[in-house]
Order: C-alpha cells, then structure tokens, then sequence
C-alpha cells in the first residue's frame, strides 16, 4: 500500500515538475531547433522538441561542477588508463559540461572543444556558464576538418572525446574507418580516445566493428537505463597491465566530489576480448560505405 | 518496309528511355556529392551549397551548349556519343577524386572554397555534358513547331521523374548496399551502354534506308 502511494506520489511530482519545466532560450539555428529548459534547478539544453533523447547537457545551477548526465559520467571511465591527460580534444560541445568539469579536474591542461554549429557555442557561453581562457579554447569547424589539420600541423592529444552523436542524427563521416584511423594518428602514444554513442539497432555490430578494426579490442562501459554507451580505445591497444588497479583510489577521491563512482564504473566496464557480441564477419563502416543513419533507423 | 517504320515508331521511347536515365543519374551523382567531400570538408551547411551551385552552373552551361549542338545535323549517333563522354567523364570521380580532394585541402583552408573547387574539379564536366542531352533529345523529337511545347514538356516530365528516383533510390537504398566507386562505376557503366546503343540503332538505321533506297 505505502508502496503504491509512493509511486503515486513520485508521478505526481514528475508530473509536476514536467509541467514546471521552462523554455528560457529558443533559437534556429543552421542545423537544429536548440532549446534552453530550466526546471528548478535543473537546467537542460534539447535539439528539437519532445523528445527524451533530445536532452544533450544538463546541469544543477547550485552546483555547476556536479555531472547529472550518465554518459558524461561513464565518460569519466577513461580516465583510468591515462589519469593525467595534458592535451584533451573534445569533439561536439554541448553545454560544455565536459569541458568545465575537465578544466577543474585539470586546471593545468589544455582543453580544445570542436563545434559546429556557432548557435550551440553562443548558448553554451550564455547559459551553461562554459568558460574559456587561454588554455580552453574552442573551434567553430567540423570535427573531421579539425582533426585533418591539427595532423597536418603535427600536434597530438591524450584524450580525444568523441561526443558528435545526438539521437536524431549521426555526421557519418565522423564513424569511418578512415575517420578512426585519422584520429587514431592524432593520438599521443599513451592517448585514448572515447566515443559516446548507442547500444541499439543494427549500427551497434557496424560501429563495433569498425572501432575493432581500427584499434583492436577495446573497452565499452554502457549503462541499461537509456543504452548509452561509451566505447574506450587506446592508441596501444589494450594489455592486461593497462588498466591500472591503484589508479582507481587516486581518481576515487577526486571523482566522487562531481558524482562519479568509478568503482562502479570500473565494475561495469567490459572488454570486447572475450566478450564480442555482434557477428564477426560485420561490414566496416568506411568513407565509401557509411550510412550510419540509415543502419541506426533499421 | 514494316521494320523501319516500327523502329521509326520506337526512337521516341529509347529517347526518352535515355533522357530518364540521364535524370536518374544527375541527381543520384549529386546526393554522393555531399558523401564523397564530407571526409576532407565535413558536412556544414555550406558544403551543400558548393554542391547544388555548381550543378546548376554546369545544367545551365549543357543546356546552351546542347542547344548550340543540335542545329548541326542532329542525329540518335551524336545523342549517343554525348552520353558515351559523358560515362567517360563521370570516372575521374571514382578514381582521382582522394587525389583531388586532398591537394585542394591542402592549399586552401576555408572548407567552403574549398569544397566549392573540389565540387567544381569533380562535377563541373560531367555534369555539363550531361545537361547538354535535354536540348539535344528535344531536337531529336520534335517534328513539327506545334508538337515542340508539348514535347519538350513531356522530356522535362520524365527526365525530372527519373531525377526524382535517382535522388530517392541513392539515398535509400544504393548507399545501404554499395559502396560510392560502385554506385558511380554502374551509373558510367549504364551511361555508356545507352549511348552505344544510341550509335549502334542509328547505324543500323542507315543501313536499312540504303537497303531500301537500293531496291
């Protein structure tokens, strides 16, 4: 009964909360209808409307440096491989969470946020309280003409977020091998790189298929509740050493101030060694082959 | 006496037969467009821009130089030979189009004109000649002044239909099945079948009116 008048009361105060919910901010801009919803203290940014997996960063405006958002934290994952990124490339800004939260972490590195769209960027800096400064710095470009330069100008980076993949649609040409590889070269030896992407449809076994043959077997962290999941390479590949038990106390301790448990994590993570669920002889996406939005619709 | 009239009869439809086909693969070439700059000049708004610019800048050039080519003594091998160049020229995009994209990447750093010239060094010829055919297929059709409205009217209905399926039929399922130097490799492949075919019935042709004039 106590149970029942519980989950009554929680629809109730969802109700009442969706009902609360405040468009503050409405733009078109060249790509999409980007929104700015403020619900107490929530604050969310969406592409288009009524959609649950429109939702692309949010944030508690009494505690900013708190991550709401899982995939921000399985994210967070990475960092166990490579606990001091100095160089971080990050690729689709969203609210720019990632970036403020990484810019407290690592006060002394070095942050570049690749946008596309400039609207995105505007609202980022106006209501999501991103912050930039001579080591934060962020691109107005498409990720894969940053990355083809930043080659051609010999840099390199520890960390390469791949975060480019709303629900609605997928840049193609950002989840080729080709792609992949580029990116890969971008890498500093000890560099890894993380995707957030989906754990659904048919582009599940092509997107895994192709991050395999890139970077051979690698890490995948997903989360059931809304089939995030976050794919982790590393230029080396991966050995039994790398994943370093005694750097899970070190980030514990400054990870669980932004509500990320990484032991958690830890646990949930899952190589694809011997764990290879989609079928082995799976068409790689390449530049002649990627339609990416199509597989994802199937 | 009854088989040269039947092929007489028949001409029109493998006119427009080629005329849809051209349709199809304008629009099919200019939706793999977009795919084939998005690795070297991304997928911003602009890129598209690039795209369709310089497509109806080379229609609007075909449409004149067709226009110009047809008042020299048209014929169905002419009509042929234009779609036989026109197979030819679509091939550098599968073959020399990294080449190209890349050396354009490298000199030029603003992706909008950059993929505006790399649209231009891929596009512009092909697509130039094949514009050239819908002047040229209204030339070969219209017999009398009366009928030109109705017939050009009838040639802008079906090339533009088959532009209308290439654009749908790339897009939903040749990009899910096959890869982007295949689906171009097949539309050459079909462009120069045609075209072949276009000079091989106006040889034959002839032949059967010197067999008649000689009886």
């Amino acid at each position: 009964m106590f149970k029942r008048i519980a989950v009554f009361l929680s629809l109730l105060l969802l109700t009442i909360s969706f009902v609360q919910a405040k468009v503050i901010h409405q733009e078109r801009s060249l790509y999409r209808n980007i929104l700015v919803e403020d619900n107490d203290d929530l604050r969310c940014l969406k592409f288009n409307v009524k959609s649950t997996k429109t939702q692309q960063s949010c944030f508690l405006k009494s505690q900013p440096q708190q991550l709401v958002f899982n995939y921000t934290k399985l994210l967070m994952a990475s960092l166990l491989f490579n606990t001091q990124p100095k160089r971080i490339l990050i690729v689709g800004l969203g609210g720019g969470t990632m970036s403020n939260t990484l810019a407290q972490l690592y006060p002394q590195s070095h942050i570049d946020n690749i946008e596309i769209d400039p609207a995105v960027i505007k609202v980022a800096r106006d209501y999501f309280g991103f912050f930039e400064n001579d080591r934060i710095t962020t691109y107005n470009q498409d990720g894969r003409i940053f990355i083809k330069r930043a080659l051609l100008k010999k840099q390199s980076y520890d960390w390469i977020i791949l975060d480019a993949f709303n629900g609605d649609y997928i840049p193609e040409h950002l989840m080729t091998k080709e792609f992949l590889q580029e990116a890969k070269t971008l890498l500093s030896d000890n560099g890894i790189l993380s995707s957030n992407t989906f754990s659904l449809s048919e582009l599940y076994a092509h997107e895994s298929a192709t991050y395999k043959a890139v970077f051979g077997d690698f890490y995948q962290v997903t989360n059931k509740v809304n089939s995030n999941r976050i794919i982790l390479v590393s230029k080396k590949g991966f050995s039994n050493s790398s994943l370093n038990e005694s750097n899970i106390n070190k980030l514990d301790k400054k990870l669980s101030f932004y509500g990320v448990d990484i032991k958690l994590l830890y646990r949930n993570m899952v190589n694809t060694k011997n764990n290879q669920n989609w079928s082995k002889n799976t068409r790689v996406l390449t530049d002649q082959f990627s339609p990416a939005n199509l597989l994802n619709a199937k | 006496m009854q088989k040269a009239n039947s092929s007489q009869n028949l001409q029109p439809y493998f006119i427009f037969l080629l005329a849809f086909t051209s349709g199809f693969c304008i629009m099919g070439i200019e939706l793999l467009g977009g795919r084939i700059l998005a690795p070297f000049f991304g997928s911003s708004v602009h890129i598209w821009g690039s795209i369709i610019t310089v497509f109806m800048l080379s229609l609007s050039l075909g449409y004149l130089l067709g226009g110009k080519l047809s008042t020299r003594s048209a014929s169905l091998a002419t009509y042929g030979f234009i779609f036989l160049v026109a197979a030819i020229t679509l091939l550098p995009i599968a073959l020399f189009s990294q080449w190209i994209m890349e050396a354009v990447f490298l000199n030029i750093e603003d992706s909008r004109y950059g993929s505006l010239l790399a649209s231009m060094a891929l596009f512009f010829i092909p697509t130039v000649i094949l514009g050239m055919l819908s002047p040229y297929s209204v030339r070969l059709l219209v017999k009398s002044s009366n009928e030109s409205g109705q017939i050009a009217g009838k040639l802008y209905f079906i090339s533009t239909l088959g532009s209308a399926l290439g654009t749908i039929v790339t897009s939903f399922y040749l990009i899910l099945w096959f890869d982007i130097n295949i689906i171009i490799f097949s539309f050459s492949g079909i462009l120069a079948s045609l075209g072949l075919l276009a000079i091989f019935i106006n040889k034959s042709c002839q032949l059967h009116k010197m067999e008649l004039s000689h009886v």
